[in-house]
């Protein structure tokens, strides 16, 4: 313990990052708004990303030229930790929206309760979930909704699956079988662009013949919120497992430190976990 | 890692572990701009915190000089009332998230590694991060008042419809500035969690830990579990506006109602993000200047604890006059209530540290002590808007604005002037200057209560919040307050006065610069403090009982 903490000298990395973060952000809002700044934004993406490879880049050289001890590891094991628990939290707002609008909203709506005087904008209106007739005629519901049992299912068991390919990656690095460990992560790698492409597929589905848009009523909204920002965590994971699979092929990994490859998997496990509970809540029940 | 300062005298520990070297060690320090742009340092990139949350308290401070200028008498003077409800929100946001917060995130990074042992943060790079996504954030905010239609005008609160169906086209430039001061926050949080598990030296236990330290720790957690629902709940705004969705309209099955409950998911605990690490400053401040060890701290790292958990179940308080069903304004009503009494054996532990104490009265101390007293002014207005029939009455007038104002201004932010007058020492090898701290201090105290506390009274009888009119009873009331607000805002400036002479010069401190009660491990090291401390890590050891 004494004095071995490594505290890097200086960086530019961060306030790169916090230039290109801005830059970004600006291009974004420019887009929404006004309708040009595409340009703008996505120099700023190219930047994020730059500046994230490259700030990746330092952190595993310093890494494997021995700079880090126990005490630094156990930092980034509660630093990945705290970070997926506020992952958490941001898709618990979203489940706590659909879990508000269905348990109390739309009744209300409907006319039950105490509070059902707000029927009296809509008095036609009845509560009902999957909510396919809004409650004015001016925002069209979706046409139907997906069954959970043929590709939401599939991809349940493709998720699942790579939670157990990904173990067994793990477990063989952990036993020093690099080859193994290289195999099965390969494998969940390609369960995970399996993923991606069904969701993919059934956007375009949804688009093209359900009537499930993002305009579709607070159905389409919590559908592609949740559904949209599970499938932004999936393509995360899945890019940080090819960074994986290539550091694995590299020979970065010991089967006792390897602590990047374990956080990856934190985060899948977490990314599978919450699919659970969509595939539960949104398309199940 | 050499030092980038002048040579100074160092702790034995850091002067050995320097000569011991590190492969990364002996660059030499980047000049100038970069210096501060580069810094990993946790003292420097505290030093940036509190000079841009100062900054950044003077822009908001200016906004509400603004707001008070045009109610110092009835009728519309100076602004037109468009520009008035911009000034209005863009106060709060201000003082929220570009003032308060980082002030006390700059005070956890100045401190908590001096105060548990450690070398630095634990992860010095993000915590540059984490401090300069906040200029790029507020920057991004203040733009807006200059775009058409000008910047947010519905409030800090910012509830849907108005911040969505009727908002100005730049309420999307001000949601991802807020995204931005979310990430900052997190990883700040993150980073202060991480090193206070982390990075104690050996023999700290957790119920060893200053105060400070402990109501940062419960605060990160709070920041972590709370600004993700802020950042959906303003993702789900933007995709109202931009994409049609409908979260908040209940044309499409959606709720208005539901931001706000999002919101004050988020928003509740926020406010304690706020006063947490105030407890804590106030608990180390104390018992230094009564010469006595804190009476009780064992139960207030509990009311702290108790007072987090707490937090997360009376967001519906906010809410009484929206409409909801019995039972749930019968239970926030009662885990309202129930928050008082923490706080009280917070505000117990306090007197009963000073009672029979030997008090004197330094400039640190007069702002703790005036923390106490008005901070429990603002608790007890708070305990009469938690009953709920009473504050169908309360709702939305300027008794809201007198309580929010008299936690977080006596509250907050003279918990925050007090961590600074009593570091200041540390940080600059100085003492403040005793007769412009005192100046400060009385100006404030006169000039806060002056403010705050005749809206009390023109809350109660009526007058109605963010309106820049208001009906002729109200105008004494108000005139006090207006004067009050010049009185308070322009008195900072002393407190700008004070740190530019303490930086520069005056009586020079000792390492303990407040007498043997002080105790924590920041007082063991030179002031000022050197560039880096702790680099071998001191053997804690824990005071005789």
């Amino acid at each position: 313990m004494s004095g071995s903490y490594y505290v890097p000298a200086t960086s530019k990395w961060p306030a790169l990052g916090s230039l290109a973060l801005g830059v970004m952000m600006v291009g974004l809002g420019m887009t929404l708004v006004h309708g040009r700044g595409t340009v703008v934004m996505a120099i700023g993406l190219v930047g994020v990303l730059a500046v994230m490879a490259l700030w990746f880049r330092d952190v595993v050289s310093e890494s494997r030229s021995g700079l880090y001890d126990a005490q630094m590891d156990r930092s980034f094991r509660w630093g990945m930790g705290w970070f997926i628990f506020s992952e958490v939290m941001f898709f618990a707002a979203f489940f706590g929206a659909l879990f508000y609008v269905r348990t109390f909203a739309l009744p209300w709506l409907g006319g039950e309760g105490t509070k059902g005087a707000t029927a009296l904008l809509w008095p036609e209106f009845t509560a009902h979930w999957p909510l396919l007739s809004p409650p004015d005629s001016s925002v069209p519901g979706p046409a139907q909704v997906f069954s959970p049992w043929q590709l939401p299912l599939v991809n349940t068991l493709i998720l699942v699956s790579s939670s157990i390919t990904l173990t067994v990656a793990h477990e063989a690095l952990k036993e020093g079988h690099r080859k193994v460990c290289r195999n099965w992560l390969a494998g969940t790698v390609l369960l995970g662009l399996c993923f991606i492409t069904i969701q993919a597929v059934e956007y375009y589905e949804a688009y093209a013949h359900y009537g499930i848009t993002l305009q579709a009523g607070i159905y389409g909204a919590t559908f592609f919120i949740l559904t949209g920002f599970h499938g932004l965590h999936v393509i995360i994971g899945t890019i940080i497992l090819i960074v994986m699979l290539a550091r694995v092929l590299r020979r970065h990994f010991t089967p006792e430190e390897h602590f990047g490859f374990e956080a990856s998997c934190w985060y899948w496990h977490f990314v599978d976990v919450v699919w659970v509970g969509l595939f539960i809540f949104v398309y199940v029940f | 890692m050499a030092p980038k300062v002048p040579p100074q005298p160092t702790l034995e520990q850091s002067s050995t572990a320097a000569e011991a070297g590190h492969g990364h060690a002996h660059h030499a320090p980047p000049k100038g701009i970069l210096r501060w742009l580069l810094t990993t340092n946790h003292k420097e990139i505290g030093t940036l915190y509190l000079i841009f949350s100062l900054t950044m308290f003077f822009i908001g401070g200016i906004f509400a000089l603004v707001v008070r200028l045009e109610l110092f008498q009835p009728g519309l003077q100076f602004v037109r009332p468009e520009f008035f409800n911009q000034m209005t929100t863009m106060h709060g946001l201000i003082m929220v998230f570009a003032a308060v917060m980082p002030a006390f995130t700059g005070l956890a990074n100045w401190m908590i590694p001096l105060q548990i042992g450690a070398p630095d943060m634990a992860l010095p790079r993000l915590n540059n991060f984490s401090f300069w996504l906040l200029p790029v954030a507020f920057g991004l905010l203040l733009s807006t008042l200059l775009m058409p239609g000008g910047g947010p005008n519905f409030g800090w609160t910012f509830y849907a419809p108005l911040s969505t169906t009727f908002a100005p086209p730049s309420t999307t430039f001000f949601i991802l500035s807020l995204h931005i001061a979310g990430i900052s926050s997190i990883l700040g949080a993150i980073n202060i969690i991480a090193t206070i598990l982390n990075m104690r030296a050996p023999g700290m236990r957790l119920m060893d830990m200053p105060l400070f330290v402990w109501t940062w720790l419960i605060t990160a957690f709070l920041l972590i579990a709370v600004m993700p629902v802020l950042a959906g709940v303003i993702t789900m705004m933007l995709m109202d506006i931009n994409f049609g969705t409908s979260f908040f309209n209940a044309a499409g099955g959606g709720d208005p109602v539901l931001f706000q409950h999002l919101f004050w998911f988020f928003g509740h605990p926020e406010v304690y993000i706020m006063i947490l690490p105030a407890f804590g400053i106030v608990s180390a401040i104390i018992p230094t200047f009564s010469r006595k060890r804190l009476f009780g701290y064992a139960s207030m790292v509990y009311a702290v604890a108790a007072i987090a958990v707490l937090s997360f179940l009376v967001w519906g308080h906010h809410m009484f006059a929206v409409g909801m069903p019995l039972v749930g304004q019968l239970f926030f009503m009662y885990a309202t209530m129930l928050i008082a009494v923490p706080t009280g054996v917070k505000v117990f532990n306090w007197v009963a540290t000073m009672f029979r104490g030997s008090i004197s009265f330094e400039p640190p101390m007069l702002f703790a002590l005036a923390f106490v007293v008005q901070f429990t002014i603002g608790g007890f207005s708070g305990l009469m808007l938690a009953i709920a029939p009473a504050d169908f009455q309360y709702h939305d007038t300027y008794f809201v604005v007198a309580h929010f104002h008299y936690v977080l201004v006596p509250g907050a932010i003279f918990a925050i002037l007090a961590g600074a007058y009593y570091w200041l020492p540390k940080w600059t090898g100085h003492y403040p200057n005793e007769r412009l701290s005192q100046w400060h201090f009385w100006l404030s105290v006169i000039g806060v209560n002056l403010t705050f506390f005749p809206m009390h009274f023109s809350g109660l009888a009526g007058m109605p919040r963010r309106i820049p009119d208001y009906a002729l009873q109200f105008a004494d009331f108000n005139l006090a307050s207006s004067l009050g607000a010049f009185i308070f805002g322009f008195s900072q400036l002393l407190f700008v006065a004070v740190i530019v002479l303490c930086v520069r010069g005056g009586k020079k401190a000792p390492a303990q610069a407040w007498g043997e009660y002080a105790t924590d491990l920041e007082w063991s090291v030179p002031s000022p403090a050197p560039l880096h401390t702790f680099e071998t890590p001191p053997t804690f050891e824990r005071p005789a009982h």
